[in-house]
């Protein structure tokens, strides 16, 4: 199957600003291509290209309703990209708890460099907090 | 274990170009800053549990350059490097951010903002990574999906949460 070198996959099929658009609309339930053009106040082949170009990667499926063509998301091939993100969240998670860990060790060093300070000042052995 | 700030980091897309992720600290802000910013204890955290910090490099000054490199669990090096745009002690941290795969240039490169506020003892960390210009990300976007990754965040979450 022959793709644009910028289609080959669906992260690149929704690397479009328009793209990512029509998915947004059509998360919200199936639609015709004329409903897109109203929305999105483009020209219909514009409309008709990106849809294409979502089509080719599986983002998108289309059926024929009478005289039209009634698109909606397909979520299965979105799932990569959900996975994707999911992967970054957790990087962030597991650095933010280390982080954490750090930090409130951080805070135990200090209190008792705190009480220690405190009790050379004062010359005795429990400090009173 | 004590009280671990409010657990999950927050991913929002503030603009198109835009990633905002924002995570609460149960300490002051001072110790965050430290974490952050000391190379020692970046080393104890920065890899999360991918991997190994190997080398940090940090020259905490507007022009200072910044490199981190881990050994990621599958055996093969990440690093990232970048330079400090400002440094404001305890408050906020700017700087580029560049991943290092083969044609990253620093030039253009995405530019993380990062600040640090305490309330009543806890400190909220917001880290906002901006890309220059749609032009460029779509560049680098069409260039591959490896090549931008922060770009590629942007969308993908947006996508993401759409869904949600």
């Amino acid at each position: 199957m022959a793709r644009a070198a910028t289609t080959t996959d669906v992260f690149n099929a929704v690397a479009e600003p328009r793209r990512r658009e029509i998915l947004d609309l059509l998360a919200e339930g199936e639609r015709p291509v004329h409903d897109l053009v109203r929305l999105l106040g483009l020209g219909q082949p514009q409309v008709s290209k990106h849809l294409r170009v979502l089509r080719a990667v599986g983002a998108v499926e289309v059926r024929d309703a009478g005289r039209q063509r009634v698109y909606r998301v397909n979520g299965a091939a979105l799932k990569p990209i959900h996975d994707w993100v999911r992967r970054y969240e957790r990087t962030w998670e597991e650095r933010f708890d280390l982080l954490d860990s750090v930090v409130t060790e951080l805070g135990r060093t200090e209190e008792e460099h705190d009480h220690d300070t405190a009790r050379n000042r004062r010359g005795e052995g429990d400090p009173a907090r | 274990m004590t009280q671990p700030g409010t657990g999950a980091a927050k991913v929002t897309l503030p603009a198109d170009d835009q990633i905002l992720i924002t995570r609460e600290f149960a300490a002051p802000r001072h110790l965050v800053y430290r974490a952050w910013t000391t190379p020692d204890l970046v080393r104890r955290w920065w890899a999360g549990h991918r991997g190994k910090t190997t080398d940090v490099e940090l020259d905490l000054r507007p022009g200072g350059r910044w490199r981190y490199v881990m050994i990621a669990n599958g055996g093969f090096e990440v690093a990232f490097h970048g330079e400090y745009r400002e440094v404001l002690p305890n408050e906020r941290l700017v700087y580029t951010e560049v991943y290092e795969i083969p044609g990253a240039t620093d030039e253009g490169a995405p530019v993380v903002t990062v600040t640090f506020t305490e309330d009543a003892g806890r400190t909220t960390v917001t880290m906002r990574t901006e890309t220059h210009s749609q032009e460029l990300r779509d560049m680098i976007l069409e260039s591959g999906m490896e090549v931008g990754l922060q770009e590629q965040l942007v969308i993908l979450e947006e996508l993401a949460l759409s869904l949600a």
